[in-house]
């Protein structure tokens, strides 16, 4: 991953969107508040997208269960935050964070122990074997999505945002919400936190060495095994902060959640290349800005621009945006 | 004449073809064996799935494609007929429109999804598959102008396939001779057809070519097969047939809406019966979606009965909640994938195969391999 030979045309493409549009809204105040409002929309979904791009790319498992896993996150956010209406009534973002924070570990920290079960009962069986994979993790999306209704109710349950972070900040003439900024910070926390480990550190390394020869690998001495199951947990963990984030944007969670969000996944893995983070975070960008775009010009067809705009990047890359030569 | 309706398909094993004629003979003489409202939309519920998964097993079993984009070309079978018939009226020729246009429809979509994703890796095709099928699903419940919305069409068929109408005042064997019953036949008869011209097309060249791309992609498209050929057809002919089962749903409800025919869970259910029954054989869609549907109708009765009897541990209760049916279908599920991958005609076949000679050499495997 030498800057050298960086392929930079894709990450051109998130500002050529933003100047595209520009001309139909007209306005550049509104233009930016849907521009920052849509970025921080792509945020979100790369985090929750982030996982499963995790798993895929390195441990070439097709999860189509990794839903759950975002729904499990909302739920148990919205436990943990009831709990604490103390912290997240009062107006002080401070005392907000002190509830969100521990709401984003606590589910992190279920949706990975959830994530290790799934690794050992429902995916190691089927390694190496796409159509099974898909099958299979499909089947624990049923079983996960029902889990569910039983511990929290098969209804609609309201997440509501902490009082500090409600409302909007003025950048200029642009209206942000508060929520959006935190969303773009968590984001770029956790891929600065991606990219480092995966690129600067030895335990990246050898996932990568993994990836490219596994039997290289083991021969050194690593137990790569150990290494993988590792990766497929932190990838379970993403995606239950994830479900935080997108559950707090949503404000409501449905144990359906988890199938609709693998739509929107799946579109930004296949715009970005299966297994890139990079890609992911450039189709996350994507989706976001084109979802808050069309949402404000055509609010009808706000999942077929989605789609339309992953047909084009197909016919200009058909292996998404950032393939990995394997 | 027997070889010829099955094409030579036999099932090989005494306990399946004792089950498939005791589905068939159940299906054939429902209206007057089992009495009841319930038990007849139970039995023309099992006609539509069995087309359904028949023709997602084409796919799936046999071509080994993963789509989920399936209940789109059902769902565009049943609100062909819904539309027509709210639009042009209650008759025959109105049906007719409505089954071509649904067909026709189809025919494109399938095309345009199998030339696009020809182009991307494999592995992208359901996942492109199940983003086309949100889609489609959100336009159907958005115009609502023609679909009606998540209301739905509710429609008339013409007078002779109603309810109201009676061909003889005096019952026959108890059961009255009205519309509900032949439009009952005309699903049998669809059904039956619809079957054996999927056997036929299974067990043609065509179909072993399907196989042996399933098998072994690479060596098909080196023998000299265009893989890409036949596997878009595979995937017009499977919308087709999902068109068709669709027709007959919409026929037989005289409703339609986004979530009879189009829902993400029916989906599920398609995919639950191909593998429960067994991938790669259409008897398997036959078995799969009889023992599916009728669990579906009275497991929830079964569990409710269970739920009571354990009302005093909670937590054991609302595991058994009637609601909670889908949890032990997923858990029954994910097992047949884990332990009987080749479901139910799979392994009873292979228990056959087992104790007798060898399958000759032309006769098609009775297992399909999961790559």
């Amino acid at each position: 991953m030498k800057n050298v030979d960086f392929d930079w045309k894709p990450l051109a493409l998130v500002p050529l969107l933003a100047l595209l549009v520009l001309p139909f809204i007209g306005s550049s105040s509104t233009w930016v508040t849907l521009t920052i409002a849509g970025l921080a929309m792509g945020m979100i979904i790369f985090v929750i997208a982030s996982g499963l791009t995790l798993v895929f790319g390195l441990m070439d498992v097709l999860n189509f269960g990794h839903g759950v896993f975002i729904a499990l996150g909302a739920f148990v956010a919205t436990s943990v935050l009831g709990a604490m209406a103390d912290y997240t009534a009062s107006g002080s973002l401070l005392q907000n964070l002190l509830a969100v924070l521990p709401a984003m570990v606590i589910a992190m920290l279920v949706a990975a122990a959830i994530g290790l079960a799934f690794e050992r009962f429902i995916v190691r069986p089927v390694y190496g074997n796409h159509l099974k994979q898909i099958l299979i993790t499909m089947g624990g999306m049923i079983i996960g999505e029902e889990l569910i209704k039983v511990i929290w109710g098969p209804l609609q349950i309201p997440l509501p945002l902490p009082e500090g972070m409600r409302g909007m900040v003025l950048l200029g003439d642009a209206a942000v919400e508060r929520y959006r900024l935190l969303a773009v910070i968590v984001g770029v926390l956790v891929f600065g936190l991606l990219l480092w480990t995966l690129t600067r550190t030895k335990l990246g390394l050898l996932i990568r060495a993994g990836v490219q020869d596994r039997e290289m690998v083991e021969s050194l001495g690593y137990r790569i095994h150990v290494l993988f199951v590792g990766v497929f947990v932190a990838g379970s963990a993403l995606a239950g902060l994830g479900g935080v984030m997108w559950g707090m944007y949503q404000q409501t969670v449905v144990p359906q959640m988890g199938a609709q969000v693998n739509v929107l996944i799946f579109i930004v893995l296949i715009i970005g290349g299966l297994g890139s983070t990079t890609g992911a975070l450039i189709g996350a960008l994507l989706v976001g800005l084109m979802a808050n775009y069309t949402g404000f010009l055509v609010p009808k067809a706000a999942l077929f621009s989605n789609i339309a705009l992953m047909m084009a990047i197909l016919l200009w890359r058909p292996q998404g945006v950032y393939a990995l030569s394997k | 004449m027997i070889a010829r309706l099955l094409s030579n398909d036999f099932p090989r094993n005494r306990i399946l073809a004792v089950l498939l004629l005791v589905v068939v003979v159940t299906l054939a003489l429902t209206p007057f064996v089992i009495p009841g409202i319930k038990a007849l939309n139970v039995a023309a519920k099992v006609l539509v799935f069995i087309v359904l998964v028949a023709s997602f097993d084409l796919l799936l079993g046999y071509t080994g494609i993963v789509s989920f984009a399936h209940t789109m070309f059902f769902g565009i079978g049943a609100y062909g007929v819904a539309i027509a018939f709210t639009r042009l009226g209650p008759t025959w020729p109105a049906l007719a429109a409505g089954v071509a246009a649904a067909l026709a429809l189809s025919f494109v979509l399938a095309l345009a999804i199998g030339l696009f994703s020809l182009r991307v890796r494999a592995i992208f095709f359901s996942m492109i598959t199940l983003a086309f099928a949100a889609a489609f699903q959100t336009l159907a419940s958005q115009l609502s102008e023609i679909t009606g919305g998540e209301d739905g069409l509710t429609f008339k068929v013409p007078s002779v396939l109603s309810p109201s109408h009676e061909f003889s005042s005096e019952p026959f064997l108890g059961v009255s001779l009205d519309g509900r019953l032949l439009t009952y036949y005309l699903l049998f008869v669809t059904a039956l057809v619809l079957v054996l011209a999927l056997l036929r097309i299974v067990n043609s060249p065509f179909g072993r070519v399907l196989q042996a791309i399933r098998e072994n992609e690479f060596r098909a498209e080196a023998i000299g097969y265009r893989v890409v050929v036949y596997r878009t057809t595979s995937a017009i002919l499977s919308a087709l047939f999902a068109t068709l089962a669709g027709a007959m749903l919409a026929l037989w409800l005289r409703y339609n809406g986004p979530d009879t025919s189009l829902s993400f869970e029916i989906m599920l259910d398609v995919l639950l019966i191909v593998v429960i029954g067994g991938m790669g054989t259409i008897y398997g869609a036959v078995i799969g979606s009889g023992l599916f549907v009728v669990a579906q109708s009275y497991l929830q009765d079964l569990l409710r009965i269970a739920s009571e009897a354990t009302s005093g541990l909670p937590w054991l209760s609302a595991l058994l909640s009637p609601d909670r049916w889908l949890l032990w279908l997923g858990l029954l599920f994910v097992l047949s994938v884990y332990y009987f991958p080749t479901g139910i005609v799979g392994k009873l076949r292979s228990m056959r195969a087992a104790s007798k000679r060898p399958p000759a050499a032309g006769e098609p495997r009775h297992s399909p391999a999961l790559k």
